[in-house]
């Protein structure tokens, strides 16, 4: 059958099997494969993107289901090559190790902090309370959300501390000592 | 790779739609909302159906109002929905912290009220709030509607009442003046499905409890609830001995299986001690006490 979506922003035709789960639709037939694929069964939240907005996990969604619908993705995070800042908390916090989870992780993540631009710690650990990570112990993927809720414009702003601060941070670093004492 | 054998997919644009395809597909097809209980049944290859009916776009059926003395819940309302309604949440409390237990945040934005009592699995959160709560069920088919007592709905595990021509449309909840409610459930970990949890509401006449409805899932009590322990506690004082004798009796009734979430055994105390603290919430609630 053939479906029809929009996925980042583009509108995307592909013939498929009605049992084709989303999250092999957008990685294997958009080559989109930010998306990570993982447990299957709903539990882990590797697969999370968003559909009409919400996240939800694309192992238990049909690509047919999704027709006539708006996806996001990971790779529509980025904008005009910055990060967005829930990506540069993850980088500034350490908020991953493999970073399987990732992804699932920053759309989850994005997704509170537009609801919600100022999460509690339990509100964050709540958000994400159906997402798996084997690495992290959950402390620095925390951290990362605050810091992003900290930082909504991102890097720029520790640019700005740093020169503030007439912190020793190298320029375009995008960093400072202090965020990473922090 | 878990993959679904396959099928031939139809969307439904309306109620009516939907009939018309379940009757021209016949038995092996099935209706699918928010597919978190059916699709990984489908991998499983645990269901086969030979048709899946998407009714995702029947917005007409997601709602949650006011509507003479009972309060509306549209079949395909999300449970994100049913979370975060504030009518729900000043009339049955007891939605709100059986919402904030029941799978997790990504999934509650997928799964609907319908789809959870339809899939009817033994260990499924609602069914007991409905249950407790004396709710109605609205059945569709071609030729009309019907109304079901949640008590009636659920014909065996994973079985109801709905035909194979038939639609859940909705559920009505009566209003219960100056009741109390609340739920208690016991989860090995954020997400899964309960060991056991009870769900009560109590409506006090000066200290007797006038009404009572107790609601148990993953216990094996039949049709979800707990009429005796009801009717002993109903018409006398709202005193701790009695709730626990309440309690007691409700445990009694129930024949839980031991799995993997543990011995039978442990979930009858998990019974009797759940719906003890849900009834000493409810009874508090129904004081205006603020727990």
């Amino acid at each position: 059958m053939q479906v029809t979506m929009t996925v980042n922003g583009a509108e995307v035709t592909r013939d498929v099997e009605p049992r084709l789960l989303l999250v092999h639709f957008v990685r294997d037939h958009l080559g989109l494969t930010g998306t990570h694929w993982g447990c299957d069964t709903s539990n882990c939240g590797a697969c999370v993107l968003w559909m009409d907005g919400e996240p939800v996990k694309s192992c238990t969604v049909l690509a047919a289901m999704a027709a006539g619908r708006s996806v996001r993705t990971v790779e529509d995070l980025a904008r005009d090559g910055e990060l967005d800042p829930v990506q540069q908390g993850f980088m500034q916090c350490h908020g991953l190790q493999c970073g399987f989870c990732t992804p699932g992780m920053l759309m989850t993540a994005r997704h509170l902090l537009d609801r919600d631009p100022d999460p509690s710690e339990a509100t964050i650990r709540e958000a994400i309370s159906g997402q798996l990570c084997r690495c992290t112990g959950y402390q620095n993927i925390v951290a990362a959300v605050r810091w992003a809720a900290e930082h909504p414009h991102g890097a720029a702003e520790v640019d700005d501390e740093a020169v503030t601060q007439s912190a020793p941070a190298a320029p375009g670093e995008g960093r400072s000592e202090t965020e990473v004492s922090a | 790779m878990q993959t679904p054998a396959p099928f031939e997919y139809e969307r439904a644009g309306s109620v009516d739609d939907a009939l018309a395809l379940l009757e021209r597909h016949g038995p092996e097809a099935r209706l699918i909302a928010g597919g978190h209980s059916l699709l990984p049944m489908m991998k499983l290859r645990l269901a086969r159906p030979e048709v899946l009916i998407d009714i995702n776009d029947l917005d007409d059926l997601a709602y949650i109002r006011l509507d003479g003395d009972a309060i509306a819940i549209g079949a395909m309302t999300r449970h994100a929905e049913l979370l975060d309604s504030p009518l729900l949440a000043e009339h049955h409390l007891v939605f709100r912290e059986a919402e904030r237990v029941i799978a997790d945040p990504v999934v509650r934005n997928r799964g609907t009220i319908g789809g959870s009592l339809c899939q009817a699995d033994p260990s499924e959160d609602l069914s007991a709030v409905v249950a407790a709560l004396g709710a109605e069920l609205v059945v569709r088919s071609r030729t009309g509607a019907r109304t079901v007592p949640a008590r009636a709905f659920h014909t065996g595990p994973y079985e109801t009442v709905v035909g194979d021509a038939e639609i859940l449309t909705e559920v009505r909840v009566p209003v219960r003046p100056g009741a109390g409610s609340a739920y208690e459930k016991v989860e090995r970990r954020a997400g899964d499905w309960a060991i056991a949890a009870a769900g009560t509401f109590v409506t006090l006449d000066g200290d007797t409890v006038a009404d009572v409805g107790i609601g148990l899932t993953a216990v094996g009590a039949p049709h979800f609830c707990a009429p005796e322990a009801e009717d002993a506690l109903r018409g006398g004082p709202a005193t701790e001995d009695r709730l626990a004798e309440a309690a007691r009796i409700a445990a009694e009734h129930t024949d839980p299986s031991g799995d993997q979430r543990g011995p039978a055994e442990y979930k009858r105390h998990l019974a009797r001690e759940l719906t003890l603290r849900a009834l000493r919430r409810s009874v508090a609630r129904a004081r205006g006490e603020g727990v």
